[in-house]
């Protein structure tokens, strides 16, 4: 009898609820919360002899697809300047990295050169994986859920939540995934674990609270109800569930808006991404328990006339990962935070037409933060032996997550992505 | 919770205000006070029958959608050739790409301008359940618009949804195998003889007929085969002989020359079919279950069922029978579904009665709580029940509900009570120098699914004891909003 009724959960479940992203307009409703922990202490990451539990993973996602080569640039292939007549970086221009085998960085990239020289950032160079997808969504969804077989399902980080949370008696913090922007990115869903995520914490409350000073009061009245403890989540009472996350809500809404209020030590740029990592900064100065955040910034679909565009991109984004980094020495905090900044797909070696590049397959991926082996990593792809126009991949990507995992959070990455993958020699700490 | 033989009707004594608003709530999106009134009047048997039997009201006043069917049409014959030029030419390559991403841009925009027509459907139409079904299959035999990518076909599976809500799940089932956008969405178009793609066949049987683990991937295989052949062309479904298996397969236990329309009559002759097509009922309307199914529910189920396979998939007998049970009545079941953004959204504009000014903006907010119409986020459709809810989606959903009583926005500080448009007194008509509390008490039965307790009714009552006039319009609006903010209002 009992058979009949179990077609509900393996396959509901593999479909998380993707909170799906807002419309590029983005008006009233971009806030969300960032739970704090209702426990203290306890219920932070909780430690087992030997494994460090105060490790954060950033994630930078660029979005639109990156274009590597003129990113991490090899000059000293003819091939290069034959297939960019008009968008190739000129040799003079490009900032010298490895002579010997003419690999550069874009001019706009400086400040990233300044990290590579502090032994705080690496280029992993040819990533991508098999049977490449061109379509944003798809290779998005790829990378994100790091199932190159069509994504479907939960988010990498997501699962790894689930697994940590699993292994700790179900327990974890419901801050332990914060992600900033617009935009509730499906690497962090899990099946059980939900990110927070919030665009700008001044918007992180209940907006009737403006309207009236008595209505706050009232309000958390309401919200607060259990905040003496006696609220257990019944199974089968959807009231008691709701309740609990409202006091979730509204603890997670205070500390977030008390840590990203404090001004930095150090100067950020305004730009889009530094205002985020500002934000992360500041709230891992707040000592929030959060384990992994999850950042980025868009416009790198660069199909026409990218020259400048792309330049400024990479600009800010240098820029801002240099800032980040400097404000989490000045605060104290640089050891513990490894960042990975990647993008769904690379470009095409041939230029196109109209100035500009069209989707391609394999780029680099950037790590920063002083557990990285720093230096230009892994071997540029030919750029003749192509792939339909593209270049072939010599890293799969699930390889960097498993890296990530294994070696910085300490997670059994066979968990995560359904095999083992020999681990690159990226990340230092063991 | 009481042990009811769970198809048993309600005595119609019984039905009374809450029922009423408890009936609305679930077949439909809710409503006003004088609607529920209405339905009250009409007694349980009249209500059921008036809100399932909804093809007697009138909806011409709906608009029509507004969609060109051609944006993604197939190339014509000049455009073939230029394609074939595209190989060796880089200028015209550029150019095709650049018409294509046009064409796409275009449907993409008339993919959101169909979101919204959709969106002010379910606000405005006199027959809710029709959405509500609609909603329900829409989930049930998902796809999702960034896969298909052709708009107009989005809208031909939602009109065929639309068409068979309350009819017959035998042709929902039947149809949907010949749905382009279906057929596009799960590649069935690449499935060929000596060359087959099973996905199709796989969701028939594990998410829209049987529910998984009721079939082997032996009959998966032969299920493929069987839909060989079944594509589209252009908008229409068309079936290519060519690439059709017409040789004999064994499903199930079955041997014969099947195709398509015969596989999925033998998946409807199983027994598992009207049980998981109930527990879709019973989930949807009745109760968000996961794993831990009461006897209740199962109970509930496996006679729903039987009425299902008994009235060869005919739906509207079953969901008379639905919404005249005890069962659904109980107060276990009553003001404990977790409302699902369009039920939120939907209800609270039904409920306040407003004319809707911004569609754009509501649509933006259905995308933020996790239900972008079009696009669920999976085959599976939407999962529903918890998983709407994270500290996320509340402030998103309390804050529409400011929106919508306040016409506030949470990052516009500029804001004044003039922008307030609703007139609140209209909730309290009736009722001659009402105490706070009996104020209190009336929004609540017309607004709050949940009978909340003394505790969590006491700061709404002292909110409005403390103002000077209890039933001045900013006291009124005071007392909706902290309503709309308790956690309690995410539940119908």
């Amino acid at each position: 009898m009992s058979d009949k009724f179990m077609f509900t959960r393996r396959r509901f479940l593999q479909t998380g609820l993707a909170l799906a992203s807002a419309s590029s307009l983005v008006p009233a409703f971009v806030q969300r919360s960032a739970a704090a922990s209702t426990d203290g202490a306890d219920s932070r990451l909780s430690s087992q002899p030997g494994v460090p539990q105060d490790r954060i993973l950033v994630v930078v996602e660029l979005n639109g697809g990156n274009d590597g080569l003129n990113t991490v640039i090899p000059f000293g292939d003819p091939a290069y300047y034959h297939a960019r007549p008009r968008i190739g970086i000129a040799e003079k221009d490009v900032i010298a990295w490895d002579t010997t085998q003419g690999i550069g960085l874009n001019p706009e990239m400086r400040d990233f050169k300044t990290m590579v020289d502090n032994k705080m950032a690496a280029v992993i160079q040819g990533v991508g994986y098999p049977n490449p997808n061109r379509s944003h969504f798809s290779s998005m969804d790829i990378w994100h859920t790091g199932d190159p077989l069509g994504g479907k399902g939960l988010g990498w980080i997501g699962k790894t939540l689930d697994h940590y949370r699993a292994s700790h008696n179900g327990v974890i913090d419901p801050t332990a995934c914060i992600c900033i922007g617009n935009e509730t990115p499906l690497a962090t869903q899990g099946r059980q674990v939900k990110p927070i995520a919030f665009e700008d914490a001044n918007l992180f409350r209940w907006a009737g609270a403006d309207l009236h000073p008595v209505l706050e009061k009232e309000y958390q009245h309401i919200s607060r109800v259990g905040a003496q403890g006696q609220l257990e989540v019944d199974p089968a009472n959807q009231a008691s569930f709701l309740m609990r996350t409202a006091l979730d809500a509204q603890i997670a809404s205070d500390k977030v808006r008390n840590a990203v209020s404090r001004k930095p030590v150090t100067n950020f740029p305004q730009s889009r991404l530094g205002r985020q990592l500002q934000m992360v900064a500041a709230m891992i100065r707040a000592e929030m328990p959060t384990r992994i955040y999850y950042v980025g910034m868009g416009g790198f679909d660069t199909h026409a006339n990218q020259i400048y565009g792309h330049g400024r991109n990479l600009r800010e984004f240098s820029n801002a990962m240099l800032s980040f980094y400097n404000e989490l020495e000045a605060i104290g905090q640089k050891d513990r935070v490894l960042s990975l900044a990647f993008s769904e797909f690379g470009r095409r070696v041939q230029q196109n037409a109209s100035n500009g590049t069209d989707h391609g397959t394999a780029a680099p991926v950037y790590l920063f933060g002083s557990a990285v082996k720093s230096g230009l990593l892994g071997t540029h792809p030919s750029l003749t032996n192509l792939d339909r126009g593209d270049l072939i991949y010599n890293v799969d990507f699930r390889s960097v997550y498993a890296a990530i995992l294994e070696n910085w959070m300490k997670i059994d990455s066979t968990k995560v992505l359904g095999r083992s993958f020999r681990i690159p020699n990226i990340i230092q700490t063991a | 919770m009481s042990r009811i033989a769970s198809l048993q009707p309600l005595a119609a004594s019984k039905f009374g205000f809450e029922q009423a608003a408890h009936l609305l709530n679930r077949a439909g999106f809710g409503g006003t006070r004088p609607q529920i009134e209405a339905l009250q009047r009409m007694g349980l048997n009249r209500a059921v029958d008036y809100l399932v039997d909804y093809d007697r009201i009138d909806e011409s006043d709906l608009p029509e959608p507004q969609c060109d069917p051609d944006i993604m049409r197939p190339p014509t014959a000049e455009e073939r050739e230029l394609q074939k030029q595209a190989r060796t030419d880089e200028v015209i390559q550029d150019r095709l790409r650049a018409a294509q991403l046009f064409r796409q841009e275009l449907d993409a925009k008339q993919m959101v301008e169909l979101e919204r027509w959709w969106l002010g459907r379910l606000i405005a139409t006199p027959r809710p359940l029709q959405e509500k079904l609609t909603l329900l299959w829409h989930g049930h035999f998902a796809s999702h618009y960034r896969a298909v990518g052709d708009s107009y076909l989005m809208l031909k599976q939602n009109q065929f949804f639309r068409t068979h809500a309350a009819g017959s799940f035998a042709d929902l089932a039947l149809g949907i195998v010949r749905d382009p956008a279906m057929i596009k969405f799960l590649n069935n178009n690449s499935n060929r003889k000596g060359r087959p793609n099973e996905n199709l066949a796989r969701e028939l049987m594990e998410l829209f007929t049987l529910g998984e683990g009721n079939y082997t991937e032996e009959d998966i295989k032969e299920g493929a085969r069987a839909l060989t052949g079944y594509t589209y062309q252009d908008n229409d479904f068309h079936f290519d002989k060519r690439a059709a298996d017409m040789e004999t397969k064994t499903i199930l236990g079955q041997t014969g020359m099947w195709d398509g329309e015969s596989f999925v009559r033998i998946l409807l002759n199983r027994q598992d079919c009207p049980t998981f097509i109930a527990y879709k009922l019973y989930r949807h309307f009745v109760a968000d279950i996961d794993d831990g199914f009461s006897d209740l529910a199962k109970s509930f189920i496996t006679q729903l069922a039987r009425l299902i396979w008994t009235m060869r998939y005919q739906l509207k007998p079953a969901l008379k029978a639905m919404f005249r049970s005890q069962t659904f009545y109980d107060p276990a079941i009553m003001g404990n579904q977790i409302k699902s953004p369009a039920q939120l959204l939907v209800g609270t504009v039904r409920m306040l009665d407003m004319p809707v000014t911004d569609i754009n903006l509501l649509g933006d907010a259905m995308n933020m709580m996790g239900q972008k119409l079009f696009n669920p986020p999976s085959v599976a459709g939407w999962y529903g029940g918890r998983s709407w809810i994270n500290t996320s989606t509340l402030f998103v959903r309390q804050n529409l509900c400011t929106y919508l009583l306040t016409g506030k926005l949470p990052f516009r500080d500029g804001w004044s009570p003039d922008q307030i448009e609703l007139d609140p007194s209209q909730f309290i008509e009736g009722l001659e120098h009402p105490t706070p509390g009996q104020i209190v008490d009336h929004l609540l039965g017309t607004f709050c699914a949940v009978k909340l307790s003394p505790e969590r009714r006491e700061p709404l009552v002292k909110f409005l004891a403390d103002r000077a006039n209890p039933t001045s319009r900013d006291a009124l609006i005071g007392v909706m909003l902290l309503i709309t903010a308790m956690p309690e209002y995410q539940l119908c």
